[in-house]
């Protein structure tokens, strides 16, 4: 399957800030066809440094998606029955609008002039893509990490425009320690003197920040387990130690190799601001408590985390459930046994997909039921968490 | 007192899923129910619930393969432990709460009980009856810890922690004044009236508060 990313433009955008951003344009896939009620869209959510290429073979690079083993014919997410879209997050530099973007009113990239963004200003730029597609409902919104906060925020905010949502591998509000790894990734980009204050367009990148940045973070992703069974201490192209300060160990060959093929595909501009949102989300936003922000939500949850995920740990995606099922609401949860850790959301398929397949087929017959007598009455859409930012 | 027998139920039981409780619950609960069904398993009850009678179906499960089974059948189901697994539902959430021969197995039944009452409008509940007559003898001719039928472990590796009978459950009932709207005294596959504590393998009781 050969596909192509796609453009859609918008006047202006405002943000939880206070800023607008106008223009503002974003990059995103489709795959599978919607159906003649429009009931059948899925709108996924990629992770930190994904892209609204999720599925099938891109035209331009000729590279599989970031979630091919998941999107498709007959996967998880069935192409042959589900209309799957995927756009690239605001701020990012994948072709929808970030610091990398040239600012129309300068004629330079905004660089460190582009406004801070939420999750939630991101969520707002994909309602408006939905919308700009003709769907008023989503069957489901789904993500992995950052993309699952993304899920999150969407059944929040726009609980009347999500039928379910499947968050994996994430939670509702940063922790101490997830800001404090984004912290030593953004110190390593500004301490970078090729950063130059986020002026390097057009010169040299902070390459050497941006890769140590991304060290830091694939460190994260994985687990104890699963770099003992990957590297261990085994040595680089060598018998004995260097006694130097050159690779001696394969996990750090891989760290290099990782941090320095990152550097080709992503702004660090773009890393400052993207881990800023992950940092500032918070999805009680100033409420009481999380169930007080599921009041008026019906969607139906599933919910899953991995056994071995340290940096997205088990008992925030249970601190959600827990909150989902204080509001009576439709919540599925499950931790998967792996070993992956936090990467297993892009590695074990096929536990994913059972349990997706099984959500999503249920989900639709809901839909095609009439409502019972014994569910409650739905209440008035919420108006306190409004995705336009109002007058 | 002697339990009321269900005097229009024809002495067959039937199965559901292969199992006879099964059968009973599903008479018992109303279309378009809200059901929480606590050890629910690979979520089949629900499932056929769900598809019969289009009830609003949601199971806790403390093993996590069966909760993977459940979820892929496209049943609500949360990874969880029973004797906490209540607290964190409103009041009356639930039209029923099911406990399908897991009474016994749980750390503290008489709270778990309560608790599913709190939760939901009525309370079924099903297991396996102490006090029937071949665990008894088992006991009195082996000396040994009984194995039956319905109790098929040996003691050193069975989940069964708190072992009760069809009088122990009326005693308790009466004790915390629950009211028994209706009750199913089954022994393989016939329906029990007469002598259920001495008859019944497995009793079925619709409990309210």
């Amino acid at each position: 399957m050969i596909v192509e990313t796609r453009l859609a433009r918008f006047e202006s955008l405002p943000l939880d800030s206070g800023a607008t951003l106008a223009p503002v344009q974003v990059a995103y896939e489709t795959y599978g066809a919607l159906n003649h009620d429009r009931s059948n869209a899925i709108l996924v959510l990629h992770a930190f440094s994904g892209d609204a290429h999720a599925a099938g073979i891109s035209r331009e690079g000729g590279k599989p998606g970031w979630w091919e083993n998941m999107i498709g014919p007959g996967k998880a997410f069935d192409t042959d029955r589900y209309f799957v879209i995927c756009s690239n997050v605001l701020g990012g530099c994948r072709g929808t609008t970030g610091p990398s973007s040239v600012n129309p009113a300068t004629g330079v990239p905004y660089a460190m002039t582009f406004p801070v963004i939420t999750i939630r200003d991101m969520v707002r730029l994909q309602k408006m893509l939905i919308d700009h597609l003709g769907i008023e409902r989503l069957l489901a919104v789904t993500g992995g990490s950052m993309g699952g906060m993304q899920a999150l925020e969407w059944a929040a905010s726009c609980p009347e425009a999500v039928v379910s949502s499947i968050p994996i591998a994430a939670t509702a509000r940063h922790s101490a320690q997830q800001i404090a790894f984004n912290e030593v990734g953004r110190q390593a980009i500004i301490a970078d003197p090729d950063w130059n204050g986020g002026q390097y367009y057009d010169g040299k990148p902070p390459a050497r920040g941006l890769a140590i940045a991304r060290m830091v973070g694939h460190i994260t992703y994985m687990s104890d387990d699963s770099m003992r069974e990957k590297f261990g201490r085994r040595l680089r192209d060598k018998d004995n130690l260097s006694y130097a300060f050159d690779v001696d160990f394969e996990v750090e060959s891989y760290l290099r190799y990782r941090g320095s093929e990152f550097v080709n595909r992503f702004d660090a501009n773009s890393y400052l601001y993207i881990t800023k949102a992950m940092d500032y989300f918070d999805l009680t936003n100033g409420q009481k408590s999380l169930a007080a922000v599921f009041e008026n939500v019906r969607t139906r949850f599933l919910v899953i985390s991995f056994s071995s995920d340290w940096l997205y740990p088990s008992y925030q995606s249970i601190e959600i459930v827990r909150a989902l099922r204080g509001r009576n609401l439709d919540v599925a949860y499950c931790e998967l046994p792996s070993n992956y850790g936090h990467d297993a959301f892009l590695v074990d398929v096929a536990e994913q997909t059972d349990l997706i397949r099984g959500f999503l087929d249920s989900t639709s017959k809901h839909l095609r039921r009439p409502p019972s007598a014994a569910e409650a009455p739905r209440r008035a859409p919420s108006s306190h968490r409004p995705v336009h930012r109002g007058a | 007192m002697v339990p009321t027998p269900e005097l229009q139920d024809p002495p067959h039981a039937p199965k559901l899923l292969d199992r006879r409780d099964f059968a009973v619950i599903g008479e018992i609960v109303e279309p378009g129910a809200r059901v929480l069904d606590l050890g629910c398993g690979d979520g089949l009850l629900l499932q056929w619930l769900a598809e019969k009678k289009h009830v609003d179906g949601r199971g806790i499960e403390i093993s996590g393969t069966r909760v993977q089974r459940a979820i892929a059948r496209g049943v609500s189901v949360y990874q969880g432990d029973i004797d906490q697994g209540l607290q964190d539902y409103p009041g009356q959430a639930f039209d029923y709460v099911i406990l399908s021969q897991t009474l016994q197995e749980t750390r503290q039944p008489l709270r778990v009980l309560q608790e599913m009452l709190r939760v939901g409008r009525r309370a079924i509940v099903s297991f396996p009856n102490f006090g029937h007559w071949s665990v008894r003898l088992a006991l009195l001719a082996t000396g040994k810890a009984p194995k039956t039928r319905h109790f098929p472990y040996d003691w050193y590796d069975s989940p069964n922690i708190h072992f009760l009978t069809v009088h122990d459950f009326e005693r308790l009932a009466r004790r915390e004044t629950l009211e028994i709207e209706r009750r199913f005294f089954l022994s393989g596959e016939r329906k029990v009236d007469l002598l259920p504590n001495l008859r019944a393998e497995v009793a079925v009781y619709l409990v309210k508060a």
